[in-house]
């Protein structure tokens, strides 16, 4: 029987069958930030235990560092500089490479792993992050584990993993108008709920897949977790070799040639079959954002708030009634031209020069609508370095929105900063939960570009009218 | 205790075992309670596994959570459920966030199992790291559970064997559940995972060497 491009990169990682499904995996990078990473290396030092192969492993600063311009290792928080500063003591200790506050290579945890070509297709990486399925964008198999889980990954080389269930989900057919990736995975997360991937590795596939460039692909990825899927990959193809060629830790030459070879064999065998088939038509998919507190409580930018008397199930419906009301919401009202008092753009979903680059053609030339707060934090100094050199940042700024250093920012109160008390806020991230962004904060979340159209229009707008 | 951060190197190592537990369970029936619920990023306050517990459910379990002014009205607040180290909740319970922290929060307030129809993958090893058992069973049952742990009050007793992978509720009905033998082995010997990996050191070592032929370019 045929194999999945799961089982092909199980097979080629397994150092031990443990019995029972369970196998011993041979991890090929560890990323960590100073958020998790940073109890995992205390944990580690603590047990009298060292690093394996410190030079596959990595740290950035994103979770609690500023990203106000001048920052430095204080934050808002009181207590944030302890875990910028005890991270930077143990990654330096344990020998790794650390992408520190104002290192030109500081970003994003899953941005920065993609854009310096740390992660490959075929590898195997782990990250005390649940995000880290965002790099299975380029054909790797990358999941987030525990603080707990990364000392037995650094300590190791290795994790004991119970073999999830395989789901392909194909889109397929054109994506029209306004309808980006973040769309597509929105829409998914609202047709089958948040936990309709529990238990399974996803395998991306499809006609519209293939076509979006590599940038894009990430935020498609990135999203698997909100899905409850142990991972989602995208089986690398030439956009993904030509995206991860020429980047600093890419191999290259006679290297390059044998890894490229290699990568070309990685795709799922045509018999292969999965335990799950989910097909989607993206010509049913339109801009897409989130009403209510779970991400997949989503809605059509030209419909309206649902209502729970009309929910599939008794828990939906609980669920519903609760979201409604925290969100401060009534069931039937559209969800274009509910007023906002802030936009966020930024993330590991959405914070790369590709979606800044969409961003800007939205808003040059136009106005940030009045008494909205509208922020624009970069995936990583390289994006913004990038974006500087293009006038991307200019551009922002005249238009009304704050330019900031790279940091996860206030996707979650990164660094003690976030909105105001039940303030409602449009937002290019992944997490609608209650109290993610501030306290009581309303989140909605959208693409980037309808985040950008709505802080135009101070109220949630459809990108598709700006033409 | 595993995980306990000493002046010194703790070159023995054990987690908390789990075989069995007889305790009320309190009831928090929402479905998708994510990490983020159970453990605000802003009760994050250092790089410790301890002290957590106060900020847990922080914005539910307090009308003020600056001043720590308890929500008489959340289960956790009540008697006898502040003391259940048994946990009732919706599908996908511990989604979202990888953050540990989640689990250190609930081990120090004293929870020392969790029964939910599915829950969070991360969230999961993460429980069975640090000792807190996961039983997913049919959203069926974990309703009539709730319903008898609410109605029974502290007589409601639940009794969980681990070693025969059974829950028995107050009123005397059980029901089996599933794990994963490796999971169950690491709560019931309360085994250090590391130490038990680096027992196969041998074929680590061995992988590498062919793979670093196999696959040069991954070893940088």
């Amino acid at each position: 029987m045929g194999r999945t491009l799961v089982q092909k990169l199980w097979d080629a990682h397994t150092v031990a069958d443990l019995g029972d499904d369970a196998t011993l995996l041979y991890m090929d990078r560890v990323f960590l930030h100073e958020r998790t990473g940073s109890v995992s290396l205390k944990g580690l030092e603590s047990a009298g235990r060292k690093v394996r192969n410190p030079e596959q492993v990595f740290c950035t600063m994103d979770h609690i560092v500023d990203t106000l311009p001048g920052r430095g290792d204080d934050t808002i928080m009181p207590s944030g500089k302890d875990f910028i500063t005890t991270t930077r003591a143990a990654a330096n200790a344990a020998g790794i490479t650390l992408f520190d506050i104002g290192d030109d290579r500081q970003g994003i945890v899953h941005v920065v792993s993609a854009e310096q070509g740390i992660t490959l297709p075929g590898l195997t990486q782990v990250c005390p992050d649940s995000h880290t399925c965002t790099l299975g964008a380029l054909g790797a198999l990358a999941w987030g584990i525990g603080s707990t889980e990364g000392e037995h990954a650094l300590a190791t080389k290795t994790l004991a993993v119970n073999k999830p269930k395989s789901m392909r989900i194909s889109f397929d057919g054109e994506l029209g108008f306004g309808v980006t990736a973040k769309d597509m995975i929105l829409h998914l997360i609202g047709a089958y709920t948040a936990a309709g991937g529990v238990g399974h590795a996803i395998e991306f596939a499809g006609s519209a897949i293939r076509s979006l460039p590599q940038e894009n692909r990430f935020t498609v990825c990135n999203m698997a977790v909100e899905f409850a899927a142990f991972t989602g990959l995208i089986p690398p193809d030439d956009t993904t070799i030509e995206y991860v060629h020429g980047r600093p830790y890419a191999p290259t030459g006679k290297t390059w040639d044998a890894a490229v070879d290699y990568w070309r064999t990685l795709q799922a065998d045509d018999d292969a079959t999965y335990d799950k088939d989910i097909s989607i038509d993206c010509a049913d998919i339109v801009p897409t954002v989130t009403w209510g507190n779970s991400p997949g409580h989503t809605v059509q930018i030209d419909g309206a708030v649902p209502d729970p008397s009309n929910a599939p199930d008794a828990n939906t419906q609980t669920s519903w009634a609760r979201a409604l009301e925290y969100m401060d919401l009534k069931p039937g009202m559209p969800i274009e031209g509910v007023p906002i008092d802030a936009a966020f753009i930024g993330s590991c979903t959405n914070s790369r020069i590709a979606d800044l680059r969409e961003v800007v053609k939205v808003v040059k030339g136009r106005r940030v609508a009045e008494g909205v707060k509208a922020i624009v934090v970069p995936g990583s100094s390289q994006v913004k370095l990038a974006a500087e050199a293009e006038g991307i940042d200019k551009a922002l700024v005249e238009a009304g929105f704050e330019w900031r250093e790279s940091g996860c920012s206030m996707c979650f109160y990164a660094g003690g900063e976030s909105f105001g008390d039940q303030e409602r806020v449009i937002s290019s991230t992944n997490r609608n939960f209650e109290n993610r962004q501030g306290p009581r904060t309303r989140t909605h979340l959208a693409s980037p570009t309808s985040v950008a159209a709505s802080a135009l229009a101070g109220k949630i707008a459809d990108v598709r009218k700006l033409g | 205790m595993y995980g306990s951060w000493g002046k010194g190197p703790v070159m023995t190592l054990t987690m908390q075992k789990f075989t069995t537990l007889s305790s009320v369970a309190a009831p928090i029936m929402r479905v998708n309670i994510d990490t983020d619920a159970i453990i605000p990023s802003r009760e994050m306050k250092g790089v410790t596994k301890d002290g957590l517990s106060v900020g847990m459910f922080a914005n539910w379990r307090y009308t003020d959570v600056d001043a720590r002014v308890e929500n008489p009205d959340f289960i956790l607040n009540k008697a006898p459920f502040r003391d259940a180290e048994i946990l009732l909740s919706g599908e996908n319970f511990g989604c979202g966030s990888s953050r540990e922290h989640a689990v250190w929060a609930l081990k120090e307030w004293g929870i020392r199992c969790v029964i939910a129809p599915s829950f969070g993958t991360i969230f999961f090893g993460n429980c069975v790291r640090n000792g807190i058992l996961p039983v997913a069973l049919p959203e069926t049952v974990v309703k009539a559970f709730a319903e008898s742990a609410e109605a029974g009050a502290q007589t409601a007793i639940f009794v969980i064997d681990l070693p025969s992978q059974m829950v028995t509720g107050p009123t005397g009905d059980s029901h089996d559940f599933d794990i994963a033998p490796a999971d169950k082995e690491m709560l019931v010997e309360g085994l250090d995972p590391i130490g038990l990996t680096l027992k196969r050191d041998d074929e680590i070592l061995a992988f590498r060497k062919t793979d670093e032929v196999k696959r040069p370019w991954v070893y940088l």
